[in-house]
């Protein structure tokens, strides 16, 4: 049974069309990318998925569940975490404090309590401290705890925004562009990252424009273009797909949509 | 009717230098993003260097000239010594600069002039106008001429000068207006230049009716900020049409409701109106990126 | 700075609780007495003003407003309703927390200089309730506020002012500290940095920045409350816009998001007055141009630039 299920989603900005009719199913544990040309819809896609943007026709159902219309904060407790592509890291929060508000949803609430400190609230502090600290090794940002995120260089934000969505226990994670900027190495441990979440039963759901990590470690991958599904397979069958070729020679040509 | 009509020419009158207050705001928002509190104190300049070289003997059209001159003076002044030294600061920290501003262009204004209030004598005197029964001052009449010919030099500015179209090119890209060559440093400087003039003018033309003293300009920034949120921040049509609203909101609600109140049915309105329109009546709603 | 959190949170407290059982030695006059009760009357509204703008980042323009609903709280109920004023602080402040709750809702939906315009009109629709309900509050003139009696105790005179006023901005701001450091504090300024991202982790934005309102009106009311039973008399002066306009200078000069800043930001724009008085008419100019002058220097504000310098640049 598919964990995230994507049904017809359209969406319009203004008039103009961003995504049309896109399905997809993603199951558990699966790495599941979404591909294509700058403008394809990619993030959008990621922004209705995550209750952002409210789309204009079609649903997202996340164990069977109709949520397309659910708040964003509620999505987060059926199992949904999310990376964002330009960061959106707490800058002003050290790094450890940036992966405690991912564990925001296991923790106690009681405005009361935490304004008092009672012990409670002392003990759950050190225990998501901890947890945080764990995570943050898990992604390879140890000894950074303490350092203002605002401060620190463009690839550990892209770590420190994983290990704050892992952070919330999810089911599905959406990962928008995780590699970016990094070099050879760093996208190798991206890779391994990414290959550990899933063994862990998290689906993947993956845009990223590395095709080489794409290819490596996608179990299936989903190709748009302007809005729309081209086609959807393995590595091997997208690789091989004309129309697949065509778009991203296309791109080339200089025929990049450029809304979305 | 009569009355109706009374309200109306005594809210469009307050209406239009609130307009220009708003106008004033959206000019130099549009050019640096800052909001500047010290805009009523442009019209408070106006006012009081007016009354004070009339009283000096100075003949009032000269006064007037003159008084516009100081006022783009301060704003340029206020440009280069307070607002471009704090390049780069948040919006937060730049609104506190021009609350300074204010604090102390009305602390200037009260030791170099005084703190009582003063009026100008009317500039074209006669007796009221009478039109459906109500009753209107041809100085009132000035007011609105002089917010209208404002308003569409203004436009002609715009969208006929170099200048004009540098300035809207700044508004919408202060970056990409930089890459082709604009100077917006001088850009800034000069929406600031405009903008203490529009407000001195709007000053001068009220001044024989509502009074003027060292203290006009907070309520005034007040309602000229409110009237641009209303119409939508940096939509200079939307701030027109904000202040008129606030104008006439506030003497409908003095005249039908309570003249104690006439400044909560302005709020109430600017409230109701942003639950129902957040970016305010000509305000873009825009996507949220991320 | 490898300090542990935790002793960053109680230095803080104890920075401010050293100050108020020193200052007394170095203080020569009841005049000066007076002048430490109002700042640390001012710190304490500023302090809850700093919850919601400073950490959660919602400009608010109308804190005045609920500064006045604790002030009119303890002229109002004794007078008129006959509520000692011992139960009518704890009302006033229940009064504006509900009110905050309220308009809270709406207004908090609105960004940026919709949000600060939007405030601002409700700070003024309250002052115009105190200026035009005369019945109850005296209109224009005010009225007079019966001194507080606790346990046959009468709570006056600048010296006891002193005390009350310092103990409790002391325990406020060691909750505030608490809060900062929990949970809620943490939704606070991360929604402060990326709404979307608080939301995508489960933080619901809506109710975050509502408790951080209500939170701040109620400090705010406290201390509205006992500048009204300190100064023994309460004038819609006590809560127009220029006071919230006072209260969000005292904020962002002192710095946004800093505990002890807001205690800084409040001195500035409470001693400094008192100093310039020797420049008489030129009171203004000198203010104007000081406040002009700290931001420009001082961006961030006095307490984190300060800060900044001696740290290097850490939080």
């Amino acid at each position: 049974m598919s964990l995230l299920s994507v049904r017809d989603i359209g969406i319009e900005f203004g008039g103009v069309t961003a995504l049309q009719g896109v399905s997809l199913d993603v199951r558990p544990a699966e790495i599941f990318a979404i591909i294509g040309p700058n403008g394809a819809g990619k993030t959008t896609l990621f922004n209705v998925i995550s209750g952002l943007y409210l789309p204009k026709q079609g649903r997202i159902e996340l164990h069977g569940k109709d949520v397309t219309r659910f708040p964003v904060h509620r999505l987060s407790e059926l199992g949904l975490s999310r990376t964002f592509q330009n960061l959106q890291v707490f800058f002003r929060m050290t790094a450890v404090e940036n992966v405690m508000v991912g564990r925001h949803l296991h923790e106690k609430r009681g405005v009361l309590a935490h304004l008092f400190a009672l012990p409670s609230v002392k003990r759950q502090n050190a225990e998501t401290r901890a947890k945080a600290e764990e995570l943050l090794a898990f992604v390879g940002l140890k000894g950074i705890s303490d350092q203002t995120a605002g401060n620190l260089p463009y690839g550990a934000l892209k770590r420190l925004e994983i290990a704050r969505a892992l952070a919330a226990e999810p089911k599905v994670l959406l990962l928008d562009e995780p590699a970016a900027g990094c070099n050879a190495v760093e996208t190798a441990e991206i890779d391994e990252i990414i290959r550990k979440i899933a063994a862990n039963g998290v689906a993947v759901v993956l845009v990223e424009h590395d095709m080489r990590l794409v290819m490596k470690i996608s179990h299936r991958i989903h190709v748009l273009e302007t809005g729309r599904t081209l086609v959807e397979g393995t590595a091997q069958e997208v690789r091989t797909n004309p129309k697949v070729i065509a778009a991203y020679l296309g791109k080339h040509a200089g025929e990049d949509a450029q809304h979305a | 009717m009569a009355q109706f009509l009374q309200y109306a020419f005594s809210g469009l009158t307050v209406g239009a230098v609130y307009a220009l207050v708003a106008l004033g705001f959206t000019l130099i928002y549009n050019a640096s993003g800052v909001i500047n509190f010290a805009q009523g104190e442009f019209v408070m300049l106006g006012g009081m260097v007016t009354v004070f070289a009339t009283m000096a003997g100075v003949p009032l059209p000269l006064a007037a000239l003159l008084a516009i001159a100081v006022a783009v003076l301060v704003g340029i002044s206020l440009h280069l010594f307070a607002i471009e030294p704090a390049k780069g600061a948040s919006a937060v920290t730049l609104i506190i600069i021009t609350i300074g501003a204010s604090i102390l262009l009305r602390g200037l204004a009260s030791v170099i002039f005084d703190k009582r209030f003063h009026a100008l004598p009317a500039f074209v005197p006669g007796e009221p106008l009478r039109i459906g029964g109500a009753s209107i001052l041809p100085q009132s009449i000035l007011v609105l001429a002089g917010a209208a010919i404002i308003v569409l030099l203004l436009w002609l500015f715009m969208s006929r000068t170099l200048m004009g179209k540098a300035m809207i090119a700044t508004a919408a890209n202060r970056m990409s207006a930089r890459l082709v060559g604009i100077n917006t440093v001088w850009i800034i400087c000069a929406s600031f230049a405009v903008s203490a003039a529009i407000g001195a003018v709007g000053g001068i033309l009220v001044a024989p009716i509502t009074l003027t003293n060292y203290d006009v300009g907070t309520l005034l920034a007040l309602k000229g900020f409110s009237a641009a949120m209303l119409g939508g921040m940096g939509n200079p049509l939307g701030a027109i049409v904000g202040g008129l609203v606030v104008g006439l909101l506030e003497a409908f609600g003095a005249g039908y409701i309570s003249s104690a109140y006439k400044d909560a049915i302005a709020f109430i309105v600017i409230l109701l109106v942003l639950f129902v329109m957040p970016n305010g009546l000509f305000g873009k709603a825009g996507v949220e990126r991320v | 700075m490898k300090m542990p959190k935790i002793s960053q949170r109680h230095g803080v407290v104890l920075a401010i609780l050293a100050i108020v059982l020193l200052l007394p030695f170095v203080m020569p006059s009841n005049f000066y007495f007076r002048i430490a009760t109002l700042t640390f009357i001012f710190a304490l509204a500023v302090l809850g003003l700093n919850l919601v703008m400073g950490y959660a980042g919602q400009v608010s323009l109308g804190h005045g407003g609920f500064f006045g609903i604790g002030a009119y709280a303890v002229a109002v109920g004794p007078v008129h309703f006959g509520i000692p004023g011992w139960a009518a602080l704890p009302l006033g402040a229940a009064l504006a927390g509900l009110i905050a709750f309220l308009i809270g809702r709406p207004i908090l939906k609105l960004k940026g200089h919709y949000l600060a315009v939007a405030t601002l009109g409700m700070g003024i629709l309250i002052a115009m309730v105190f200026t035009n309900e005369a019945r109850f509050t005296g209109g224009p003139d005010g009225m007079s506020v019966p001194r507080l009696v606790l346990f046959g105790w009468a709570v006056r005179g600048p010296i006891t002012w002193y005390w009350v006023s310092g103990i409790t901005l002391v325990i406020a701001a060691w909750l505030a500290m608490n809060l900062i450091d929990s949970p809620t504090g943490r939704a606070f300024r991360a929604i402060h940095d990326s709404e979307p991202a608080s939301g995508v982790l489960g933080v619901d934005v809506a109710r975050y920045k509502l408790t951080a309102f209500v939170l701040s009106a109620v400090y705010a009311s406290i201390a509205g409350a006992f500048l009204a039973l300190y100064d023994g008399g309460v004038t819609p002066r006590t809560a127009d816009f220029l006071r919230s306009i006072e209260f969000v200078t005292m904020a962002v000069l002192g710095g946004l998001g800093s505990v002890i800043g807001s205690l800084v930001g409040a001195a500035f724009l409470t001693v400094l007055p008192q100093v310039l008085t020797v420049f008489h008419d030129y009171e203004h100019i000198v203010l104007g141009l000081l406040i002009i002058l700290f931001m420009i220097f001082l961006r961030e504000g006095i307490v984190p630039a300060i800060a900044n310098r001696i740290f290097g640049r850490q939080r």
